[in-house]
């Protein structure tokens, strides 16, 4: 019984890893642009729903469209004022870039809000669920079922909508997708705008259920790395499923070893990977 | 032709930096043991960076592994020196074999797995604590030296791996080795077929990049006297010798020196008057240098140069 609520603690986590790692999976699949920057799209996201718990109350459920849509703003401006001018060039300027931008806004975020630890803590808990023995917290099934609703809502966009195979257009071929009338540029920062948009979503909710600060922005990066390799590059449910397999693994992983060991463990498999299965655990190319 | 100049050019440097830590005071000792430092990480990193192209950001992997090897074996009673060499060992043969493990892969992935990599040893070292005092750190014997002398002692122990590495960056680039290492940065695929042998040059480069990051982290743990894990695995340690030799010059065999230099001189400046904002201005130092410059200083002056001699 005991591994069965694990397994769901597991599954609850991975919903919101699914969430971060669909949109740092977009930008990288679509700009080939490793966007360090995105744990700090996550701590800004979290700070939303922080501030607004703060001064009016407001339950970071429903800060979830804000954050998202000032994360989409600050994405769309950053990607066509700066990053758009290192799109195409070998990855260590790309990544140095990022990189450099990660410190700059980081160390902006420190400066507004200080490196200390918060949480929100809600008035009124929503209170846990239990199923035979098994307690679901409902703010984590909540966060969860939003959570994958979004990355749902951003897989079913890429794959019916104008604008999302026009985005899957640039991803598999940019000079033909010019050709064809799609305005390359445009869709570049709409992309990265919608990879700051599914962090800030999850920021928000993270909000409630993990200690808020800058410092964890790298934590958040590292995850969305291993998950990005455990289930392929650049596709939707590749990241559903890494985000699910990682939540499970981290808490069976805290569970048999401690909870740092959990993360070494993480790190491990993610170089096991990337030496014995580089495409990932779907072992495809992901063109949604 | 240039063979007189490139023989006593670097002599005249080191004969100047002798003679220099005879006069300095210990900030200036301190500050220019931090630039021999960084000169160490820039050369070495342009072997694999800058030769031969791949983004490695395992830097601080090697320097952490250097810093925990020398610390650990130095309370364990071995000498310093004998400490110092093993650190070197240590690395080299953990980037051989890392190198076989992640070579093959290219572009973001072979970044990402060699970020990792001290994301992973940092996590080793940090719940490793029978070994390692984990996250309390390692303290290391104390010398009984007066506080001169042992600023000038660190300063010339760096000063003998810069120019360890110096000497090393000027022989491969000189050598088959560096040329078949351009070829592969600039075609891979081509130069395998022209017959270089691309894995064991790639390996090559790998372990020349960490063999003299290790004995320089194992000096810099005996320096500050205490090391923990995440000081010595801080990824800055990988983006800085990067930033360095992007901004002097890449696959060169003075950009990294010069560009280390600038780097020091711009961290000083930066460090002393904004405190709080230190890497936020790095940040902003990184982002204008790879959107402005990214083909370093000394591309730049000696373009602006020939232009000025050419044009009548």
């Amino acid at each position: 019984m005991l591994y069965l609520q694990i397994l769901v603690n597991g599954l609850l986590l991975g919903g919101l890893y699914a969430c971060i790692a669909s949109g740092f999976s977009l930008v990288w699949g679509v700009l080939n642009v490793i966007n360090i920057l995105h744990g700090s799209f996550i701590v800004i996201g979290s700070y939303v729903g922080l501030l607004a718990h703060q001064q009016f109350g407001i339950n970071p459920f429903l800060t979830v469209p804000v954050a998202g849509l000032i994360l989409y703003g600050f994405g769309y401006a950053l990607q066509r004022g700066v990053i758009n001018r290192a799109v195409g060039q070998p990855v260590l300027v790309t990544l140095t870039l990022t990189f450099g931008l990660e410190l700059l806004v980081n160390n902006t975020l420190i400066l507004g809000f200080s490196a200390d630890y918060k949480k929100v803590t809600l008035e009124n808990p929503l209170g846990q669920i239990e199923l035979g023995a098994i307690f679901i917290a409902v703010d984590r099934l909540l966060a969860m079922v939003l959570a994958l609703v979004l990355t749902g809502i951003l897989y079913w966009m890429l794959r019916g909508s104008r604008l999302g195979r026009a985005i899957v257009a640039v991803r598999m071929d940019r000079e033909a997708a010019s050709l064809m009338g799609v305005k390359v540029n445009t869709i570049y920062a709409v992309t990265f705008g919608l990879g700051a948009l599914m962090a800030g979503a999850a920021g928000s909710m993270m909000s409630m259920i993990y200690p808020i600060s800058p410092l964890t922005s790298t934590a958040y990066l590292g995850k969305a790395f291993v998950i990005c390799v455990l289930g392929g590059l650049g596709s939707v449910p590749g990241a559903i499923i890494g985000g699910l397999v990682l939540g499970v693994i981290e808490s069976f992983g805290s569970l048999f070893f401690s909870a740092e060991l959990a993360t070494t463990f993480s790190f491990v498999l993610l170089i096991l990977l990337l030496i014995f299965r580089p495409t990932g655990l779907l072992g495809r190319r992901g063109y949604e | 032709m240039r063979r007189v100049e490139t023989i006593y050019g670097p002599l005249a440097v080191l004969a100047l930096l002798i003679g220099f830590a005879f006069i300095a005071d210990n900030y200036f000792l301190r500050l220019s043991t931090s630039l021999l430092m960084y000169v160490v990480l820039a050369l070495s990193w342009n072997f694999i960076g800058g030769l031969a192209g791949y983004p490695s950001f395992a830097t601080a992997a090697f320097f952490g592994l250097g810093a925990y090897c020398g610390a650990i074996l130095q309370k364990a009673g071995v000498p310093m020196f004998v400490a110092w060499a093993a650190a070197g060992l240590l690395s080299g043969v953990f980037a051989m074999a890392l190198g076989r493990a992640i070579l093959h892969l290219k572009g973001h992935y072979f970044a990402i797995a060699s970020l990792i990599v001290a994301e992973a040893l940092r996590e080793v070292v940090n719940t490793w604590t029978g070994l390692t005092g984990g996250g309390m750190g390692l303290n290391l014997p104390i010398l009984r030296l007066d506080v001169t002398v042992q600023a000038r002692f660190f300063f010339f122990s760096m000063l003998t791996i810069a120019a360890a590495s110096f000497v090393l960056s000027a022989f491969v680039i000189r050598s088959k080795l560096g040329f078949g290492l351009s070829c592969i940065r600039q075609n891979e695929d081509a130069a395998n077929i022209l017959g270089v042998d691309a894995t064991t040059y790639k390996i090559s480069a790998f372990t020349l990049s960490a063999v003299l990051v290790g004995p320089a982290g194992a000096i810099y743990a005996t320096w500050v006297n205490y090391i923990e894990p995440g000081d010595v695995f801080e990824i800055l340690h990988s983006v800085k010798p990067i930033v360095m030799v992007i901004l002097g010059g890449a696959g060169t065999l003075y950009g990294p020196i010069v560009g280390a230099f600038a780097f020091i001189v711009l961290e000083e400046v930066v460090w002393r008057n904004v405190l709080t904002f230190h890497s936020g201005l790095l940040g902003l130092l990184i982002v204008l240098l790879v959107l402005f410059m990214p083909q370093g200083l000394m591309r730049v002056t000696a373009r602006r140069l020939l232009r000025r001699k050419t044009r009548p």
